[in-house]
């Protein structure tokens, strides 16, 4: 049965096992990380393919600081530039990618994470009626603040703080494209 | 300002048990009598507290330096056993009386998924206080372990509590035991979600 | 116990949530709808069946002191290589249950077979065993998936047969702790016959 627990066959089957395990694992690890990549590059590409229109420029990946805050975005020359904007939700971090084509209308918005609540917050990702009246928005005409606060914005309903974050989420974007464009 | 909303929305919006499911199992197992309810709380603030600390830094300055951060798992839970078996070792030399108290927990709290699932949602996910999403800094880190592990303790006694008050009552054969303590603490989840949404 | 008996006593005899009442957290925390139970009972049917077959064969060189530690990381191994492989082929099942899939490293289901049975039986006994308690878990956290979904969003498996919402509650937390509740009752009232 069981080896004896001695200093040295303690030592030695715990280095041992970890030995194995770490190299099995750096293995896998070497093997799947192409795949991994890929699969986050589709998710990103499927992001941008919904909010812009379609280009056959290869997207560019930049960052710029707005007000303390780094954005990522992805520059289409053609398209626009689809701008990823983090902001706090009722649950907790929405993320939204707006796309804003070159002169400044937001094309389309699409989630990209949340942790709002299931069937309230969360329609947020998925009720076309909210996330469509986005599509086309020209920040100079129209106001992005919701209605109960004296804007455009229609909000879902029952989900007015959620409602607030995505249009803030858009505004943010709006104004990391006016600071992108404002030196061309 | 942002030190009080963390401390606010780690006990009450986002209770570890009520609201994340995290730490369950020694929840329902421990809470038949308020006593070892508090020594148990007692020894996993201690031990969330800590471990969340200690992987935090190795996170920083070991695992993101060399690009090994798919190894967080297995470092983590090697390094919470390894600090909850230092801490029992620590704790019987300095003070016996403590140990009396939290000793008998300790080894169960290894296997406990609060003190894992803490250590790595601080280094992995982007919190909100406020209105920017960032990634917690050391300071923060400590002071959102600790008070989740206040709200695991405050979540735990309030339900030892009552069920102490339940084991006196006439409850149908079916429901003995687990099924009504899980009614209950589903009841609990309810009041708790009254306080969603306030930060 | 046979070999039948080692797969099929996952479902009553030995079920890991009503009867051993393990693995609780994710439980409670994945089961939102009955696709998400499904996979994330797959997913620990994974681990389980692997760190079995591994820890049986492991068990008679470890010495007894450290055996914990050893089986510790012998699953943590493998909870990696699913959270590796689970990146690479299906992103979106890892992003819906995120922080439970490393989290099966504590699940006590896991290290309490590889105690209880993987270290004292033989390889091909523990592999059915993992397949027995996975079977079970995987049933279990989809039915509490089928009953949550049912009532909190009007679907099954995301077939929708209720226009609008349902019972928001039973999606979110106090849902998942009053449906694991009323399923034990349940369970209970009828194991007694």
């Amino acid at each position: 049965m069981a080896a004896k627990s001695n200093l040295r066959n303690m030592a030695l089957s715990l280095t041992l096992v970890c030995l194995v395990c770490s190299g099995l694992l750096g293995v896998v690890y070497a093997m799947t990380a192409e795949p991994i990549r890929k699969a986050e590059e589709a998710k990103v590409a499927a992001s941008i393919a919904r909010v812009l229109p379609e280009s056959e420029a290869q997207p560019v990946q930049e960052s710029i600081n707005v007000d303390g805050v780094d954005y990522t975005y992805y520059r289409l020359p053609g398209a626009g530039y689809a701008i990823i904007s983090t902001v706090g939700g009722f649950g907790g971090p929405l993320s939204v990618m707006v796309g804003i084509s070159e002169d400044g209308i937001v094309v389309n918005s699409v989630v990209l994470s949340h942790s709002e609540t299931p069937g309230l917050g969360a329609k947020c990702a998925t009720d076309v009626d909210f996330i469509d009246q986005f599509k086309g928005w020209d920040p100079a005409e129209k106001r992005l603040v919701v209605r109960k606060d004296g804007g455009d914005v229609d909000a879902i309903t029952a989900s007015t703080i959620t409602s607030r974050a995505y249009t803030k989420a858009i505004a943010n974007a709006v104004v990391v494209y006016s600071k992108l464009t404002e030196n061309e | 300002m942002e030190i009080l909303l963390i401390i606010v929305s780690a006990i009450f919006v986002n209770n570890i048990v009520l609201a994340q499911f995290l730490g369950v199992c020694p929840f329902m197992g421990v809470s038949n009598k308020l006593s070892t309810a508090t020594g148990m709380s007692g020894a996993v603030c201690f031990v969330i507290t800590l471990a969340t600390v200690v992987t935090y830094l190795i996170n920083k300055f070991f695992l993101v330096p060399l690009g090994l951060t798919f190894l967080q798992t297995i470092a983590f839970i090697l390094v919470i056993a390894a600090l909850v078996q230092m801490v029992e070792i620590v704790l019987k030399k300095i003070s016996p009386s403590l140990y009396q108290a939290l000793g008998i927990f300790l080894p169960l709290i290894t296997t406990n998924c609060a003190v894992l699932g803490v250590a790595i949602n601080v280094v992995t996910k982007e919190f909100t206080f406020g209105d920017a999403a960032h990634m917690l800094n050391l300071g923060e880190a400590t002071v959102y372990a600790l008070a989740t592990s206040l709200g695991y303790g405050l979540a735990m006694i309030l339900f030892a509590g009552m069920r102490e008050q339940l084991s006196r009552n006439n409850v149908p054969e079916a429901f003995k035991g687990l099924p009504i303590a899980f009614i209950t603490v589903g009841i609990m989840a309810m009041a708790f979600l009254g306080f969603s949404g306030i930060v | 116990m046979s070999k039948f008996g080692l797969i099929t006593k996952g479902f009553l005899k030995e079920n890991p949530t009503f009867v051993l009442v393990l693995g609780m957290c994710p439980t409670l925390a994945t089961t939102t709808s009955a696709m998400n139970g499904l996979e994330m009972g797959l997913a620990t049917m994974f681990v389980l069946i692997l760190s079995n077959i591994v820890i049986s064969l492991i068990a008679p060189v470890v010495p007894d002191k450290v055996h914990i530690p050893v089986y510790i990381v012998v699953i943590a191994t493998f909870v990696t290589l699913l959270q590796l492989l689970m990146q690479a082929y299906t992103p979106e099942v890892y992003e819906t249950l995120g922080l439970f899939i490393p989290l099966i490293v504590v699940n006590c289901i896991v290290l309490g077979r590889a105690e209880a049975f993987a270290s004292k039986n033989s390889v091909g006994d523990s592999a059915l065993d993992g397949i027995g308690i996975g079977l079970g878990f995987t049933l279990t956290l989809t039915i509490i998936g089928i009953v949550r979904e049912v009532l909190g969003s009007g679907s099954v498996f995301g077939w929708k047969f209720i226009a609008g919402d349902g019972i928001l509650a039973f999606v979110m937390a106090p849902g998942a702790f009053l449906v694991l509740g009323y399923l034990m009752v349940l369970f209970n009232k009828l194991a007694k016959r």
